[in-house]
């Protein structure tokens, strides 16, 4: 009779992450915000594959082409005539002495049949067109690829580094905690943003793996601290005690027993800091540190707008603007809900 | 508490070795010889030897890391390659312009977020409270750029509110006429963050036993939350504010440079395009040694106005 009850009773208790997943399904702003994520990552994975917005430096419309929607809106709002006949100079693509013109005509003969007809330029597109006539929905799209791989490649470089020193100084204690912890103090008391010019200063090189490399060295102070923290509290827990019973080697107690305990915590620090890298990138390729020229970012994309805004034309700063809030909007919802989730001594 | 306060000052000599020894490492190993940098500045090569010698570039690694630290030291760090004036003038010119910009920053966005979260708080739950905190996420997800760009052509350039750039060497017109607009936005980007955080504070401490207390003896409702939880909850809105202070010695970069203002800021971004390393390297040490000493303050105020802390 017994060893009967014994056999069927036996009652699976969901796993902490069935828990967190029942938990984050109820919460609709968290679900909403993740599917926005998801689509905006879908979009950075189909352009680096290629397959879109790979053609953002044609030029597709004439110079400065208003979006299709706002035309009339744009007359009217501004009421002066002097949005329509552009007197300042407008250099366009032609007028620019261009190094590779020569080759650059012979690669257009390559690939298309001398007869064939040049497109014809548009004069209104959905997001409209830069100064160059390139579509900026395109450029939008291609920036959102680079400033959201930056900040994820940042973000990833900055929790692996606070997260590993963070477990070992919490594990091992002493001189290693010691060490640990003075490089925290050092680089916790110098303000991120000085730390982070100055190492563009030394660096001195553009470019995306600069900023990346920036951005990651300088942010993992605050993960590092958390970590540290929860690998002490994990230390004298009983299972890893336990663990310590039967046998378990240092590192599979630290990873293998700990980790997936306290990665939650990773999870969330990673989303917070994907969030403030893609705001560092954009204010570093502004200030000419980050993103080069010839790349684009909306850090860059603000650059250029900010000439445009001068006259009146304000399409691109918008598109900017509005990608990178919905993405950033719905990644920081998306990390208060995934918080609210994983920590379970949070009360609905 | 003068024990702890000693100890404290004792424990900042490792951190600031470490801050002088990465300073030292970034610049000196990592930025390699300065000669390239050097010889971009200078056409005059007796020029380049000399700040080779000053900086001890022929001598050893060690040599070198010596003469850092008798700069730090004698708060001497020579002269700025680019323009020749000495590192610690560029500070006291450039200063008073950051602050008289930073300071009324500094005490306004605290004033309204402190008096923005006591009211959210007050209301927590409501739609007002929801909407507040949903408009603060969308404002925060806003690149400070923007916020500049439009601000200044809209306000400045386009509507002639205020100047569009400019700064003047008469403080009452800098802080009336040419500060207004840099400080209206950085209240924009500023308030949302503080306010979110200041009501973090002030919900920690509505739900305390002494609240109840309070409301169980009779006392209305703004003299528990103006009186009772107010006083808590700027415990650590005191900290916060202390701990970035040194932060004004920084200035605002963006603002500087986008308003023409002759503050620090500017000048850092100024130093790092032009891999001008004195006044970077002058910046970075100064600034640590403040941000150690006002953390220390602010740990001290925080035992001081709430007894229940136990400083070790």
């Amino acid at each position: 009779m017994s060893s009967t009850t014994i056999q069927t009773a036996p009652v699976v208790s969901e796993g902490a992450w069935a828990l967190a997943w029942r938990r984050f399904k109820s919460d609709r702003v968290g679900v909403w915000s993740a599917v926005t994520v998801i689509l905006s990552l879908a979009l950075v994975l189909t352009t680096l594959v290629g397959s879109l917005a790979s053609d953002w430096e044609k030029e597709v419309a004439v110079s400065n082409a208003p979006p299709s929607w706002a035309k009339q809106d744009m007359q009217g709002a501004d009421g002066s005539a002097d949005v329509q006949p552009v007197v300042l100079y407008e250099p366009s693509p032609s007028d620019v002495v261009d190094p590779i013109a020569a080759q650059w005509e012979l690669a257009q003969k390559a690939v298309k049949p001398a007869g064939e007809k040049v497109n014809a330029l548009a004069t209104h597109l959905p997001m409209g067109a830069d100064k160059w006539g390139r579509d900026v929905l395109a450029k939008t799209i291609k920036g959102a690829e680079t400033s959201i791989l930056v900040g994820l490649a940042a973000a990833l470089m900055a929790t692996v580094l606070g997260a590993a020193l963070g477990a070992v100084s919490g594990w091992y204690g002493g001189v290693v905690d010691d060490l640990s912890n003075w490089l925290y103090n050092v680089f916790h008391s110098i303000p991120g943003i000085l730390l982070i010019l100055a190492i563009a200063a030394v660096l001195n090189t553009k470019g995306t793996m600069a900023v990346v490399l920036i951005l990651g060295t300088t942010g993992w102070t605050g993960t590092y601290r958390l970590m540290r923290g929860e690998y002490l509290k994990h230390r004298n827990r009983e299972y890893v005690r336990a663990a310590d019973a039967i046998g378990a080697s240092n590192n599979r107690r630290m990873f293998v027993h700990i980790l997936p305990n306290v990665s939650h915590v990773i999870l969330v620090q990673f989303s917070l800091l994907t969030v403030s890298c893609i705001k560092a990138e954009v204010i570093l390729s502004f200030l000419g540190f980050g993103v080069p020229v010839d790349g684009v970012s909306w850090g860059t994309m603000l650059t250029e707008a900010q000439n445009d805004l001068l006259v009146g034309k304000w399409w691109q700063l918008l598109s900017a603007t509005v990608a990178m809030s919905i993405f950033v909007t719905a990644l920081s919802l998306l990390t208060d809900s995934l918080r609210d989730a994983l920590d379970p001594k949070v009360i609905h | 508490m003068s024990a702890y306060v000693l100890r404290r000052l004792w424990q900042m000599i490792p951190t600031l070795a470490g801050v002088i020894l990465l300073v030292f490492f970034l610049f000196n190993w990592i930025g390699g010889d300065p000669a390239y940098v050097l010889a971009g500045l200078f056409s005059n090569q007796e020029q380049i030897d000399s700040i080779r010698a000053e900086l001890g570039l022929d001598q050893p690694l060690i040599v070198q890391l010596w003469i850092f630290v008798k700069q730090v030291a004698t708060f001497d760090f020579g002269n700025s390659w680019t323009t020749g004036e000495s590192v610690a003038s560029i500070f006291a010119t450039r200063l008073p312009a950051s602050l008289t910009l930073m300071v009324p920053l500094l005490i306004i966005e605290t004033l309204i977020a402190l008096v923005l979260a006591v009211g959210l708080a007050w209301v927590r739950g409501s739609s007002i409270d929801r909407g507040t905190m949903v408009v603060f996420t969308g404002l925060m997800s806003v690149s400070i750029l923007v916020f500049i760009i439009v601000g200044q052509n809209v306000l400045a350039y386009r509507l002639g509110w205020f100047p569009v750039q400019g700064w003047s060497d008469d403080f009452w017109k800098n802080l009336t006429t040419y500060a207004p607009l840099p400080i209206l936005l950085g209240l924009v980007v500023s308030i949302a963050p503080n306010t979110r955080l200041f009501r973090s504070f002030v919900l920690d401490e509505v739900d305390q036993d002494y609240v109840r207390t309070a409301r169980a003896k009779g006392l209305s409702e703004p003299r528990v939350m103006f009186i009772h939880v107010l006083r808590n909850a700027l415990i650590p809105v005191i900290t916060f504010v202390i701990s970035h202070i040194p932060t004004l010695l920084l200035g605002a970069f963006l603002l500087e440079r986008f308003f023409g203002i002759p503050g620090v800021g500017r000048e850092i971004i100024l130093a790092v395009e032009r891999s001008d390393f004195p006044v970077i390297k002058a910046v970075t040490i100064y600034v640590a040694i403040a941000t150690m000493i006002f953390n220390l303050i602010g740990d001290v105020l925080y035992r001081l106005t709430d007894p229940r802390v136990q400083l070790r």
